[in-house]
C-alpha cells in the first residue's frame, strides 16, 4: 500500500443531507467537488429525514464519485488515498460513505482515512486560504452544532463553548418552519430578511456577554410568543429581527474569545456561515479588531467533500491511515486538547 | 389526567425532576407540545434528576441521544420523521426493548408504533409568556398504577386546590 507521500485524495461526505465526492491535491488544490443536494427530497419534511437520507446516499454516491473522478481528470492509479466522514452525523448515512471509501481503498490498494466532519469544516477555510495565522478562534455553526473553538495548531483544538440547547442552524430551521418559510430554514430566513427591519423586534440575546456557551431555545420561544401575540406582524421583520439576534450573539462571543486567547484571526465554518448577515458582521468585526478573517466561500460552508479530502490529507500526514475496521461514530466530537 | 402549571423554564425542569423518583427502567415518556413549549427543558430536568451530568441538548439533528445516570436515558426527537415506518430506521423498537428510560419529543405522532404503556406529557402555552400547562396522561396498567403517586409528586404545581383531576 502506498502511503506517506500521498498527494491526491478522494474525499467522500455523506453525514447528513448531502452526497458529495471531491478530488483534492495536497490538501489545497480542488480538482473537483461534486455535491448532489438532497434538499428537494427534504423540502416537504422541514428537516433531515434519516431513512430517506441513507437510501438516497446509496443511490447517489456511485454516480457522484464517478463525476468527481471524471471532472478531476484522474488517471488510472492516480488516487493516493480515500477519505470519508465517519462522524458526527446520522449513523445510516455515515455508513454509506465509510463503507464505500473502505471498499475503494481496498480495491485501489491505497490508505483509507476516517475524517471528523467538524474538523473538515475547519479545513474548508484552509482550502481557500492556507496562510493559517495561529492561533485562530473558530466559530462553527450548523444545523447540528454551535461551537466556539480555539485552534492552536493542526489537530490541536480547545473547546471554549457550545450550545446548551438548540444549535444555531436548528433555530433557523425551526423558526423558518414556524413562520411558514420552508426548508432549509437558513437560506429562507436569509432571503426574507432582506425586506425586513432587523430592529423591528428586540428579541433576547441570551448569554451574549456571559461565557462562551450558547442558548437559542429561549429566542425560538420568544419568536413563537411574539407571533402568537401579534398575528399580523410582518414576517420579514420577525425573520430579520430573529436573524439579527442570532448573529449578534455569535459575533459578540467570537470577538470576545479572540481577544481572550490572543487570536490572530477568526474563522467561520458550517452551513450557517453561508448566512449573508453573519458574514457581513463577522467581516466587520475582524476589520475593527485587526484580525485575519477566514471566511470560506458559500459553497464550502455547506457540507461538501473537498473539505473532507483536505482534512484527510492533513490527518494522513499527521497520523497515518485509519484501520479498515473503524466504523461510523454518530456522536463524534472534535479531538480536543486536554487542559 | 394529572395537571400541573409551570411558570418558567426552570419550573418545567423542576416538575420533570419531581417525576424522576417514579421512573423505572423500561418506561416510555412521550412529550407533546408545539415549538417552544418546553419539551427539551423537561428532558433536561428529568435527566439531571436521574443523575445525568452530561449536557442534554436538543436531539433534533441527531434524532436519538443516549445518556447515562442512575438509569440509562434515551432522548429521542421524531420531529423530522414523516412516515411511521421511519421509526424502524431509527431503531425505535430496539431502543424501547433495551430496558432504558425512553423519552420521545413530538412522541404523539408515533403512538401507533409504541407499546400500550407510556406516560404522555402534553405541554401547552399559558397566559403569560413563560407560563405552561402540563397535562400528564398515564396510558396502560404500567403507568395507571402510578397515577396517585404522580399526582402526589406534582401536587406543588397542581392547577386547582384539589390537586387536579385524577384518572
Amino acid at each position: 500500500m502506498r502511503s506517506g507521500s500521498a498527494r491526491v485524495i478522494l474525499g467522500i461526505e455523506t453525514s447528513c443531507d448531502e452526497t458529495a465526492a471531491a478530488v483534492v491535491t495536497e490538501g489545497s488544490v480542488v480538482r473537483s467537488s461534486v455535491v448532489s443536494s438532497q434538499v428537494d427530497l427534504h423540502a416537504r419534511f422541514g428537516g433531515v429525514v434519516p431513512e430517506i437520507a441513507s437510501r438516497a446516499h446509496v443511490e447517489l454516491l456511485t454516480p457522484v464519485i464517478a463525476q468527481a473522478l471524471i471532472e478531476a481528470g484522474v488517471e488510472d492509479g492516480e488516487i493516493d488515498a480515500v477519505a470519508a466522514t465517519y462522524g458526527p452525523g446520522l449513523v445510516g448515512a455515515l455508513l454509506v460513505g465509510v463503507s464505500t471509501a473502505k471498499a475503494l481503498a481496498l480495491v485501489w490498494d491505497v490508505p483509507f482515512v476516517a475524517v471528523n466532519h467538524l474538523e473538515a469544516h475547519l479545513y474548508a477555510t484552509l482550502l481557500e486560504d492556507p496562510s493559517l495565522a495561529l492561533p485562530v478562534v473558530v466559530l462553527l455553526v450548523s444545523g447540528g452544532h454551535t461551537m466556539l473553538v480555539a485552534m492552536e495548531d493542526h489537530g490541536r483544538y480547545r473547546l471554549l463553548g457550545s450550545t446548551l440547547d438548540d444549535a444555531a442552524g436548528e433555530a433557523f430551521d425551526k423558526v423558518a418552519r414556524y413562520l411558514g418559510l420552508g426548508y432549509p430554514g437558513g437560506p429562507a430566513i436569509d432571503r426574507v430578511s432582506v425586506d425586513g427591519d432587523p430592529s423591528a423586534i428586540d428579541f433576547p440575546r441570551a448569554m451574549r456577554d456571559d461565557g462562551y456557551d450558547f442558548s437559542f431555545s429561549g429566542l425560538k420561544t420568544a419568536v413563537v410568543n411574539h407571533v402568537r401575540k401579534h398575528p399580523h406582524v410582518v414576517t420579514a421583520d420577525v425573520a430579520a429581527s430573529f436573524q439579527e439576534a442570532v448573529v449578534d450573539v455569535l459575533v459578540a462571543k467570537a470577538r470576545r474569545a479572540a481577544a481572550e486567547v490572543g487570536a490572530r484571526g477568526m474563522c467561520l465554518g458550517g452551513g450557517v456561515a453561508a448566512n449573508t448577515r453573519l458574514r457581513e458582521r463577522f467581516l466587520d468585526a475582524c476589520v475593527e479588531d485587526d484580525l485575519h478573517a477566514f471566511l470560506p466561500s458559500r459553497s464550502m460552508c455547506t457540507d461538501n467533500a473537498a473539505m473532507v479530502a483536505a482534512a484527510g490529507w492533513w490527518r494522513l500526514r499527521a497520523e497515518g491511515p485509519s484501520p479498515l475496521d473503524s466504523g461510523a461514530e454518530p456522536g463524534l466530537g472534535l479531538p480536543l486538547l486536554v487542559d | 389526567m394529572i395537571e400541573a402549571r409551570s411558570s418558567s423554564v426552570d419550573d418545567t425542569r423542576a416538575v420533570a425532576a419531581a417525576l424522576a423518583p417514579l421512573v423505572r427502567p423500561g418506561d416510555v415518556v412521550l412529550l407533546a407540545g408545539e415549538l417552544g413549549a418546553g419539551k427539551t427543558a423537561f428532558v433536561q430536568g428529568l435527566g439531571a434528576a436521574l443523575g445525568v451530568t452530561e449536557r442534554i441538548t436538543s436531539p433534533t439533528f441527531t434524532i436519538a441521544q443516549e445518556y447515562v445516570g442512575h438509569l440509562h436515558l434515551h432522548h429521542l426527537d421524531v420531529y423530522r420523521l414523516d412516515h411511521l415506518e421511519e421509526t424502524l430506521d431509527i431503531g425505535l423498537p430496539e431502543i424501547i426493548d433495551e430496558g432504558a428510560v425512553v423519552v420521545i419529543e413530538w412522541g404523539d405522532v408515533v403512538v401507533p408504533v409504541l407499546p400500550r404503556n407510556f406516560l404522555e406529557v402534553r405541554l401547552t402555552f399559558g397566559a403569560g409568556d413563560d407560563d405552561r400547562h402540563l397535562a400528564l396522561s398515564p396510558i396502560g396498567t404500567r403507568w395507571m398504577a402510578r397515577s396517585r403517586a404522580l399526582a402526589d409528586a406534582l401536587a406543588p404545581w397542581a392547577t386547582s386546590a384539589g390537586g387536579g383531576s385524577r384518572c
